[in-house]
């Protein structure tokens, strides 16, 4: 039989049953459909976390105390203040050590309160992480010699407090302490609730004072290239391991950063795209028992196709093919519904979705699959059929 | 040469455990342009004995030779051909597929025989102008009296150009008007075209018409008895 006449007759039986075809076909259109939004939520999701790391700066290296790995927690610091000039001497760069002191705290201005990671600073830190100011000013040298009860606050922040108003100049209480507004930083953006937009700053000597604590979390510096980031990084740990003799010290760059943060959500895409494969899998018991049935109630079909000379080949075939249409058409459906909820879901949610070209060829493939892999034993009973008993069968 | 030779053939089945000798050792030769007529009760093996000469099963033992091959050494794909080439079936339930038009019906053993599409339609027309339905090509068999579905079924047997036609209780399904009509376009076949038909029924005055009554009982031929000759 040539090949286009089993299409014609495969395509006519999905025709005859029109409800039955669509509903079994349901199962594998939800399941490509959910892995193609689910691989382009997951892939969505890391460009976003990639892009949000890579705002950090590329050439920025964190120097944190302890065997740092993302997923523990910080060692106890004993660096100093001191230590960033310690540091700048030892890179032959002044100012090139941005110091970080950060703890979470209650912000209050009049009856409004905000929750937020109140980071102590130097003066660097706008040069170093590329955090251009909307209004007013960065804290100072001057404020940092004086341990002055200045703040800075991240859009978000400023809009909790001062919802009506404009903050520059009006005060922000934390643990009963007063801080005058000084600056308002851009909006930069973020997801996941983790923005630097919900950032407040202040000098790192009146955060010291306010937190109770005379040493610092770690320090961030910006090398020239990213190529130096890693040299970079090691001069300044063996600085330190040469202060702090028997301490550990770690230089994390945004490329390990980046790295540990794709795997996880790597593992995360394909999590979701596994679970979803499994209701592929359940699409295609589906199709499996609905050809069975297809080749019960054809018998009769069978017997007679096969009395005209029909060989078991043209009768697998016509069933394995008409097994395969019914999961390749919903494959391709699936594929549609599955860009179309991506769109919709950037369009209208703060998920994003990034379309993985690799997920719809997998989907694809894989609904073809399901069809061969799911068809292929009806079709074979079909194939079978003696036909002195299927022209008998009633 | 005989279209279809048989002998000593026997065929038993295994039902349950049990064996059962449906046929016992039957010899019979279908001659180039016979018109003979197989009957018999049921449960005589006549059924039995249709499907071995239609090639849709195998002998257990002896010897069948349809088409001058041995249909007990031939595979199950070599057998639907050999199906496709030189048996044609008329059944008594016409076995037409419902949502199909009697043109594609009637072409469909073309389709395993792989002839184009434009060849088996002309081809398929032809046949059914054969049977006087060269009107009603695109109506689909529930649009059809039974009398004409049957023509159908005849045409499809016709349309392969087979050197046999196997009918089962042709008229079984019809009413005597129609069981004639059925009855006369067989026999026409048979004189215009050469073509062997053999007809399977219990029906004694159907069987009659033929040239040759092939009595079975309890698996073996009883008699055959020979019609004289029309003047």
């Amino acid at each position: 039989m040539r090949i286009t006449e089993s299409f014609r007759v495969a395509f006519d039986a999905l025709r005859a049953n029109r409800l039955r075809s669509l509903l079994t076909m349901l199962g594998v259109v939800i399941g490509v459909a959910a892995v193609v939004v689910l691989v382009a939520i997951g892939g969505g999701a890391k460009q976003l976390v990639t892009s949000e790391v890579e705002g950090l700066g590329s050439n920025i290296v964190f120097v944190v105390p302890g065997k740092f790995q993302i997923g523990t927690t910080p060692a106890v610091s004993r660096l100093q203040l001191s230590d960033a000039d310690y540091l700048n001497r030892v890179l032959g760069r002044p100012d090139a050590v941005a110091v970080d002191l950060t703890s979470a705290e209650d912000l209050r201005a009049g009856t409004n309160t905000y929750y937020a990671s109140v980071q102590g600073t130097t003066a660097n830190v706008v040069d170093v992480f590329d955090r251009p100011l909307a209004e007013g000013r960065y804290v100072s040298k001057a404020d940092i010699a004086t341990a002055r009860r200045v703040i800075v606050l991240g859009p978000d922040a400023a809009a909790a407090l001062f919802p009506d108003t404009d903050p520059i100049g009006r005060q922000v209480s934390m643990s009963g302490v007063e801080f005058r507004v000084i600056g308002l930083f851009q909006a930069k953006g973020g997801a996941f609730g983790v923005s630097p937009d919900t950032e407040v700053h202040i000098p790192v000597t009146a955060a010291q004072r306010l937190f109770g604590m005379d040493n610092i979390s770690g320090f961030a510096v910006k090398a020239d290239t990213p190529g130096d980031v890693d040299a970079v990084g090691a001069k300044l740990v063996d600085a330190l391991k040469q202060k702090y003799q028997g301490d550990e010290f770690t230089a994390v760059s945004q490329t390990e950063i980046l790295g540990t943060i794709g795997k996880i959500l790597s593992m995360l895409t394909l999590v979701l795209a596994a679970i979803a494969g499994i209701s592929l899998l359940v699409g295609g018991v589906g199709v499996s028992n609905i050809m069975l049935v297809s080749v019960r109630e054809r018998t009769k079909e069978i017997g007679l196709r096969k009395a005209l000379g029909a060989r078991q080949r043209d009768v697998l075939s016509q069933f394995l093919l008409e097994a395969v249409m019914l999961t390749s058409i919903g494959g391709v459906i699936g594929i549609g519904l599955g860009i179309g909820a991506s769109a919709i879901l950037s369009a209208f949610t703060p998920l994003p979705a990034v379309l993985a070209w690799w997920s719809i060829v997998l989907a694809f493939g894989v609904s073809v699959a399901v069809g061969v892999f799911f068809g292929v034993m009806p079709a074979r009973r079909a194939g079978r059929l003696d036909p002195v008993v299927a022209l008998r069968t009633e | 040469m005989a279209e279809i030779e048989a002998v000593e053939v026997t065929r038993s089945y295994r039902m349950d455990g049990v064996s059962v000798d449906a046929l016992r050792g039957v010899s019979l030769t279908i001659e180039e342009g016979d018109y003979a007529a197989i009957i018999g009760p049921s449960g005589s093996g006549k059924s039995t004995l249709m499907h071995l000469l239609g090639c849709l099963d195998r002998p257990t033992t002896g010897t069948l030779l349809v088409g001058g091959r041995d249909v007990g050494t031939l595979d199950d794909s070599e057998l639907a051909e050999l199906r496709n080439q030189t048996i044609g079936f008329v059944f008594q339930s016409f076995q037409l597929l419902a949502r199909t038009t009697a043109l594609d019906n009637v072409a469909l053993p073309l389709v395993y025989r792989g002839v184009r599409r434009a060849e088996r339609r002309k081809r398929a027309a032809e046949a059914l102008d054969a049977v006087n339905l060269g009107h009603r090509i695109g109506h689909k068999p529930t649009q059809m009296s039974g009398g004409e579905q049957q023509r159908v079924a005849i045409a499809r047997a016709l349309v392969g150009e087979p050197s046999v036609l196997l009918a089962d209780e042709p008229t079984g399904n019809l009413d005597t008007v129609n069981g004639d009509e059925v009855m006369g376009i067989l026999e026409r076949l048979n004189k215009e075209r050469g073509v062997a038909v053999v007809l399977v029924t219990h029906e004694a005055d159907i069987a009659a018409r033929a040239r040759r009554i092939i009595r079975v009982r309890d698996g073996l031929i009883e008699a055959v008895a020979e019609a004289p000759e029309p003047s």
